[in-house]
């Protein structure tokens, strides 16, 4: 057994270490942080695109990616949000994570230069280029119980489009993990209500992701729950998967803090 | 804090259930429609780290982000309904006695800790070994382990995303109930973490009663 004076040593170096790392992780981190991408730069040269598909209003769309490549997600009018859910493709109870993802980078806001991890300790995908900063890892995506509330009929919504999404690639209810939204400026005031930002959405917003495995995403194209905006009809949202010469040694997301560094590391020898 | 305790003086030797659960140890237990489970922090400062199912469909589960939805507000305090990834509510919080308690920062695991805190913590108890464990039992695996109620735990989240766990509030005696409103499978882990605040760099035992609804 170890002394009570043993134990009490561990602890407060272990708490040491905690201050550290989080001063780090909110004060050092975010200061390195690429600015977020201007709006309407960083075109896809046309050889580089390998797919391309629009999903309206209130559709879904899968999206099969290898290590490296990239999807463009564009929110063409300003009006859409869409929910990601995603999983390994070799090993499907590898999915993404979003508490993981909010704590290994103190924060609950993801950007570009931030990436989104899998339940695996290793990097699902980065954030490559974003243009909108603005995006919700708390509340998820609509239900037939909140789009019945906002609109006063059943519509089409993010948690019966993961279904079947999911369905149609042999996993069910109990594959869906939280998702992300993107385009979905939700953040929590100092009483802990969530609030809906809603000058922070324009048309031709986009998000570059970087596949930093072999993933299965999934997309959906409803209003978020939380948008007091939200019409029974929004718009398009275009995905371009596209190709892109693999990461630097720099490359912004892989170096940002010593919890990520890590990060890509388990995931390299993955791939080793 | 402004939710303290309602139903605050069961006495637990009117309890159906009582077990002490060891520090760093699982536990679970299908809670009856009606059924009230209260967990007691013994100690103080000690997070304990909850997954529900519907018993009799456990792929219909507790789903953190459908209770903050509905809710509009990031914290579980006292009357937060406990929604499932079906939209129905699972059970509600009718007693707490200390105020604060998270639902957005998971659980620990063997591979999170290598991330956050450094590979040299890789082999240390972890909460998802727990709960792979304790879901075994009924049938359950990995797949089944969704973003779960970490009660006692304090994750201040600040208006620009900012987000660590910080020192508990929760004193020793400290306690919450849960009421169900469906048959539930209620699994706990106590969570072994030693690298954050959440449990004081000092994991330590908690407790559950069990008791049934009042008589009409």
């Amino acid at each position: 057994m170890m002394s009570a004076e043993m134990k009490r040593e561990i602890s407060e170096a272990n708490r040491r270490r905690y201050e550290q790392l989080r001063a780090a992780g909110q004060e050092a981190t975010p200061k390195g942080l690429p600015d977020a991408t201007a709006l309407g730069t960083k075109p896809i040269a046309p050889q580089a695109v390998i797919s391309r598909e629009q999903i309206p209003a209130d559709w879904y769309a899968t999206m099969r990616l290898r290590r490296g490549e990239l999807l463009r997600i564009i929110d063409d009018l300003g009006t859409s949000s869409v929910s990601m859910i995603g999983w390994r493709e070799e090993d499907t109870s590898e999915r993404i994570n979003c508490a993981d993802t909010v704590k290994a980078q103190w924060s609950a806001a993801i950007s570009k230069g931030r990436v989104i991890l899998s339940d695996m300790g290793r990097v699902f995908v980065s954030l490559v280029e974003d243009t909108s900063g603005a995006h919700d890892l708390m509340v998820g995506g609509s239900t037939p119980a909140s789009t019945l509330a906002a609109f006063g009929a059943a519509s089409r919504n993010t948690h019966e489009n993961f279904l079947a999404a999911a369905a149609k690639v042999g996993l069910g209810l109990r594959d869906i993990p939280p998702c992300v939204t993107f385009f979905a400026p939700v953040s929590v005031d100092a009483n802990g209500a969530f609030l809906w930002n809603a000058g922070r959405k324009r048309p031709g917003d986009f998000v570059d992701l970087r596949a930093e495995m072999n993933v299965v995403v999934v997309l959906s194209n409803c209003a978020h729950p939380l948008n007091p905006f939200r019409a029974p009809v929004h718009g398009p949202v275009t995905l371009l998967r596209h190709r892109a010469p693999p990461a630097g040694s720099d490359d912004p997301c892989r170096t940002i803090s010593p919890e990520i560094v890590r990060a890509f590391e388990f995931t390299d020898w993955l791939f080793a | 804090m402004t939710s303290l305790a309602t139903a605050s003086s069961e006495d637990e030797s009117s309890a159906v259930y009582r077990h002490d659960i060891p520090a760093e140890r699982p536990w679970s237990r299908v809670l009856r429609r009606g059924q009230t489970l209260r967990i007691v922090d013994s100690e103080g400062q000690q997070a304990v780290d909850a997954l529900l199912y519907c018993a009799d469909n456990p792929a219909e589960r507790y789903s953190a982000q459908d209770t903050l939805r509905v809710q509009g507000s990031a914290y579980i305090d006292l009357g937060t309904r406990l929604v499932s990834n079906n939209g129905r509510v699972m059970a509600r919080i009718t007693a707490d006695s200390c105020g604060r308690h998270d639902t957005s920062a998971g659980c620990c695991s063997c591979e999170s800790n290598a991330v956050r805190f450094g590979e040299s913590t890789k082999y240390q108890h972890a909460c998802r070994e727990n709960f792979i464990v304790e879901l075994s039992k009924h049938g359950l695996t990995k797949r089944d382990i969704v973003a779960n109620l970490n009660f006692f735990m304090n994750v201040p989240i600040d208006p620009s995303g900012n987000f660590a766990v910080v020192d508990g509030i929760s004193a020793p005696g400290n306690y919450v109930d849960i009421t169900a409103d469906m048959d539930v499978l209620f699994v706990i882990s106590n969570c072994p973490q030693v690298n954050n605040p959440c449990n004081g760099f000092n994991p330590t035992p908690i407790r559950v009663a069990i008791w049934d609804p009042p008589a009409l």
